[in-house]
């Protein structure tokens, strides 16, 4: 008797277990965005929109040819300057983390640098590389490069001592070395580098076209503003706000594979 | 010794190469002034009023929007990070907000209060926010059990274990996220002005750019990056000094 009873509470305490997720996981935005439905039908303030227009609007500007001539061209400098900004942070992070004098003598520079608020770079850019596609993904290099940079010479720095000296008596290639040591034991500092570079990039991309364009995500919002089509400029900043999303989404994926390694050492070492 | 050295080469050398590119012609000096004359140019400003009148007021929007992104940020971060409740309830829709970047909202921030000020501050605080808010819930929730248990135990009031259990723990994560937020509140005061076109460095450097004077642009673009640095510094500083007492800093200290 007993073990049956145990037998059916189990399922149900694993239903409710996973009605309290979802429950906890929706309940605010659900909240939020009833409270908002019903605040932009009394609200008198024009600025303001309420969920069923603005999902309208939604579709209506970004579903069909507007997705093909602005998000994705958008989209693609976003991750051409992120890729670019990878690679070249990375293979500049690993020379300047493994040669002090190097790091020594670009110290000064590198914080200088980094300490540009990388939007004024969009009107150097202008001057040096005209109004182009090239143009902006440079931007937006130039400004997502310095986190990833800046952490991986951290972490290159930080690589234990004994198992480089362990690579050196093995004689284990130069090559090897960096792909096999140096590079995995610095990845923690490049995620957390690269998870900085995302927001800055987004930031970049917008801006970029706002400035420079005749076209794209950036240019679009800032059109709709200057001829007050309120829903469609809100529909522009939640578009704006799903690729924030889905690339943190797909970065914290990205992340627990590159560091699965890394986060069960943690585990290991808490317990 | 050997280190400043070493930089002050680093920086020389990129002087040089910058005045060499136009001399050399790889750029026209129309679009790559020399550094030469970008210099001459920052020494007049800086003699200017209007030069510090604009670096004022890039800097009160940049102070007034920090100080107010932290305020709600601890305010909301600290209520949020005790009650385990709230954490779990507001997890998805901070993660949602929180990407969100920021400068999407320049158009809605324009429209709501015009080319002004305020406009610029929605956006500085929005950004510098979720910096701190972040760091605050995180540095709360990590209070040590066996600590607030005791505290509990020996029946220090609420107050009390604000100050001498929770405070100390969420100070390292404050002061990171101030630092962060700090600096990213710059990056948006000046962007702002670009964009909105309210008063200060950042409009200046957008006027510069529409004038083609591309000496005024480079300088701004110089002062800007001080600028960062002087911000960058003080705050580093001012997480050394109020963290002066803790484990981290310590370590530091004893392996100089």
């Amino acid at each position: 008797m007993t073990a049956l009873g145990a037998g059916r509470t189990a399922p149900r305490g694993l239903g409710v277990r996973v009605a309290e997720h979802v429950l906890y996981a929706v309940g605010l935005p659900v909240l939020a965005v009833g409270l908002w439905a019903v605040w932009s039908t009394r609200s008198a303030n024009r600025f303001l929109v309420g969920p069923g227009p603005l999902l309208d609007a939604f579709r209506r500007t970004w579903i069909g040819p507007a997705f093909v001539d602005d998000v994705l061209p958008s989209v693609y400098r976003l991750l051409a300057g992120l890729f670019a900004s990878i690679v070249l942070g990375v293979a500049a992070g690993v020379l300047i983390g493994r040669f002090r004098p190097l790091r020594e003598t670009l110290e000064p520079l590198l914080e200088f640098f980094r300490a540009i608020p990388p939007p004024v770079l969009i009107p150097v850019a202008m001057l040096l590389l005209g109004i182009t596609d090239t143009m902006k993904v440079v931007v937006i290099t130039s400004g997502a490069i310095w986190p990833i940079l800046l952490n991986t010479i951290e972490g290159v720095r930080a690589t234990d001592s004994v198992m480089l000296e362990t690579a050196d008596s093995y004689r284990i290639s130069r090559w090897e070395r960096v792909w096999l040591l140096i590079l995995p034991a610095a990845s923690p500092r490049i995620m957390t580098g690269v998870r900085q570079a995302l927001s800055v990039a987004l930031i970049l991309m917008v801006i970029s076209e706002m400035f420079a364009s005749s076209a794209g995500l950036g240019y679009r919002i800032a059109y709709f503003q200057r001829n007050y089509l309120i829903a469609e400029m809100w529909s522009g900043i939640l578009l704006l706000g799903l690729i924030g999303v889905l690339l943190a989404v797909a970065f914290g994926v990205v992340e627990r594979r590159v560091l699965r390694w890394y986060h069960g050492m943690r585990e290991v070492t808490r317990a | 010794m050997r280190k400043i050295l070493l930089g002050a080469v680093g920086l020389l050398g990129f002087l040089a190469v910058w005045q060499l590119i136009p001399t050399l012609g790889l750029a026209d000096p129309h679009d790559l002034p020399y550094a030469t004359d970008v210099f001459g140019r920052l020494l007049q400003e800086v003699r200017d009023l209007a030069f510090w009148r604009r670096l004022r007021l890039t800097m009160t929007s940049w102070a007034i929007g920090l100080t107010l992104a932290t305020l709600t940020a601890v305010a909301l971060g600290t209520v949020v990070g005790l009650v385990p409740f709230l954490r779990r309830a507001t997890h998805t829709t901070v993660e949602f907000l929180r990407p969100v970047p920021s400068v999407a909202l320049i158009p809605l921030a324009v429209l709501m209060f015009g080319l002004q000020m305020r406009a610029a501050l929605v956006i500085i605080v929005y950004a510098a926010f979720w910096q701190v808010f972040v760091q605050v819930i995180y540095g709360v929730a990590d209070v040590d059990t066996v600590a607030r248990d005791t505290a509990r135990s020996f029946g220090l009031t609420r107050y009390e274990r604000l100050r001498y259990v929770v405070l100390p723990t969420a100070l390292p994560y404050l002061m990171t996220g101030l630092r962060l937020a700090a600096a990213v509140a710059l990056i948006l005061a000046v962007t702002a002005e670009m964009v909105i076109g309210n008063p200060g460095l950042g409009r200046m450097i957008e006027l510069s750019r529409s004038a083609g004077d591309a000496v005024g642009l480079y300088g701004l673009v110089v002062v800007t990056g001080l600028l960062g640095v002087v911000v960058n510094v003080v705050f580093r500083f001012a997480e050394r000094r109020s963290l002066a007492w803790h484990q981290s800093v310590l370590a530091d200290e004893a392996t100089r």
